[in-house]
């Protein structure tokens, strides 16, 4: 899978970090930021939950090409 | 590049705002496309529907749409310099609700699930409830209990709801002419707002300062020392606005689609029924998906959404779809005309909670048209925390309880005289306490 983060949506909520920390970062005050933009399958789960719980639906999730 | 076409029923459309403004939104769309315009109030109103014009208004930076200025009945309830009188910056900076993280979840959905407790704890066996009365009065209880603190919530009675209730009818769209217009609306709002004041300056005198992991936003509020009374009414009135008359409103919506449609209410319950067979905790189960329960929250919301028209006015000049807006102008987004769009929710009028089912997922692929919580930058902070809250107010309400219309399934509808949409009265359903299956 693929992940990236849609800067114009982005607001810096930093749920993506809470579900995902191995994949996202967000800093203080900041945007957030892709660790890691082809995480392992077993990330799958966490991923998935980060794109659910962004308040601003600014996560995008590709199937690997 | 064109003038937005200007809608029939003219010159000036505050009156039909007032009255019918889905079927204004509705003509605009009809009549002049996904850009049309109405006047309210004398001024131009650029409205917009469909995921195209949809996808610009959410995207568009605080710079170019604001929202200062679009929302002028809701000053004299915030009272001056909250929220929509401040900055973008200043507004960026305190949505960062810290009450609203994922790791406070858990938390609030066993705070909430002991509040519906609470309300339920008065019923006789079977009874009946004035839906506005009971849902408003529940999430007064469970918004200041998750957003301000525990020890707040328990000095609260049933008069706070009632004043806020008050509040919220003081949205008269005659604000957009004169916020402090002398309408009885108007007064009982102001009047409402001075008691509220009075509420919580009772409430701060009978404060100690509490030990450090007892103090709630109140305690922690009064030990800044900075702010009075008033200003701190106001950031409580502004911080549970947002939450209170929404959820209020889709939980008796989603209770009422069900009691309509009796198959998919058997489905949900069945549903709960498993789910807590085993006995585990709302405050677990919250958190989790239900799936049929959630897709029926999801269509009462697309059907009957709480806010039904967004409003920005435009800093600069703007261009969407070919049509030139000037800058100064307003700039409108209808949530409840592009949720019904045909093309992208077949059959949109019927409750079809299945259309949220994979592979459909209705909700996910048209993401700028499925907009009860708006969408992009701005889209609602509290939507999780509502759809929580709203797991848990049903695992409670239909574990224990069975509900029944009491009056003609027709007869509910929304009050739209307002700016703030809520449930027109009469709308009474019954309750019965649920005998042991088998």
């Amino acid at each position: 899978m693929r992940v990236s983060v849609d800067l114009d949506l982005c607001q810096g909520h930093a749920m993506c970090e809470l579900e995902a920390p191995e994949v996202f970062e967000v800093p203080r005050k900041g945007k957030a930021r892709v660790l890691d933009p082809r995480p392992p399958e077993t990330l799958r789960d966490r991923v998935e939950a980060a794109v659910r719980y962004c308040p601003t639906q600014a996560i995008l999730l590709k199937p690997k090409e | 590049m064109t003038q937005p076409r200007l809608v029939s029923g003219g010159p000036d459309h505050l009156e039909e705002l007032r009255a019918d403004p889905i079927g204004l939104m509705r003509r605009v769309r009809e009549e002049c496309g996904a850009v049309g315009e109405f006047r309210l109030a004398g001024r131009p109103v650029v409205l917009l529907s469909g995921a195209e014009a949809n996808e610009f208004f959410f995207r568009a930076p605080d710079e170019e749409l604001d929202q200062a200025g679009a929302y002028p009945f809701m000053t004299p309830i915030f009272g001056e310099g909250v929220v929509f009188d401040a900055t973008p910056e200043q507004r960026r900076e305190a949505l960062h609700n810290q009450a609203l993280k994922g790791s406070y979840l858990k938390g609030h959905a066993a705070t909430i699930a002991a509040e519906v407790d609470r309300m339920v704890a008065g019923w006789e066996s079977e009874g009946e409830i004035d839906l506005l009365d009971w849902f408003a009065e529940l999430t007064i209880y469970t918004s200041s209990a998750c957003l301000i603190g525990r020890r707040f919530r328990e000095q609260l009675d049933r008069r706070f709801a009632e004043l806020y209730h008050d509040l919220e009818r003081g949205t008269d769209a005659i604000a957009y002419v004169d916020p402090y217009a002398d309408i009885d609306s108007f007064r009982r709002r102001d009047a409402a707002r001075v008691q509220l004041v009075g509420l919580v300056e009772e409430i701060m005198a009978t404060r100690t300062a509490p030990a450090r992991e007892d103090r709630d936003l109140l305690d922690v509020l009064m030990s800044l020392g900075r702010f009075s009374a008033d200003q701190i009414t106001g950031m409580f009135i502004s911080m549970m606005f947002a939450g209170h008359h929404t959820t209020s409103g889709t939980a008796a919506w989603t209770l009422i689609e069900l009691l309509r449609h009796p198959e998919i209410m058997r489905a949900v319950v069945a549903e709960l029924d498993e789910l807590y067979a085993d006995g585990s905790e709302v405050s677990f189960q919250a958190l989790r998906e239900i799936p049929l329960l959630e897709s029926a929250v999801k269509e009462a919301l697309r059907l009957h959404p709480p806010l039904i028209l967004l409003l920005r006015v435009a800093r600069s000049e703007q261009r969407v779809l070919g049509h030139r807006i000037p800058e100064g102008t307003m700039v409108g987004c209808s949530l409840a005309v592009s949720n019904r769009i045909a093309e992208d929710f077949p059959d949109p009028d019927a409750f079809d909670p299945s259309r949220y089912a994979k592979p459909r997922e209705e909700d996910l692929l048209h993401r700028w048209t499925w907009v009860p919580f708006g969408a992009g930058r701005h889209r609602c902070v509290g939507a999780n925390f509502a759809m929580i809250q709203l797991k848990a107010i049903f695992s409670v309400l239909l574990r224990d309880w069975e509900f029944a219309l009491a009056q003609d399934p027709a007869s509910y509808r929304d009050d739209h005289s307002k700016m703030v949409v809520q449930l027109a009265r009469p709308c009474r359903v019954t309750y019965r306490r649920r005998r042991p299956c088998g």
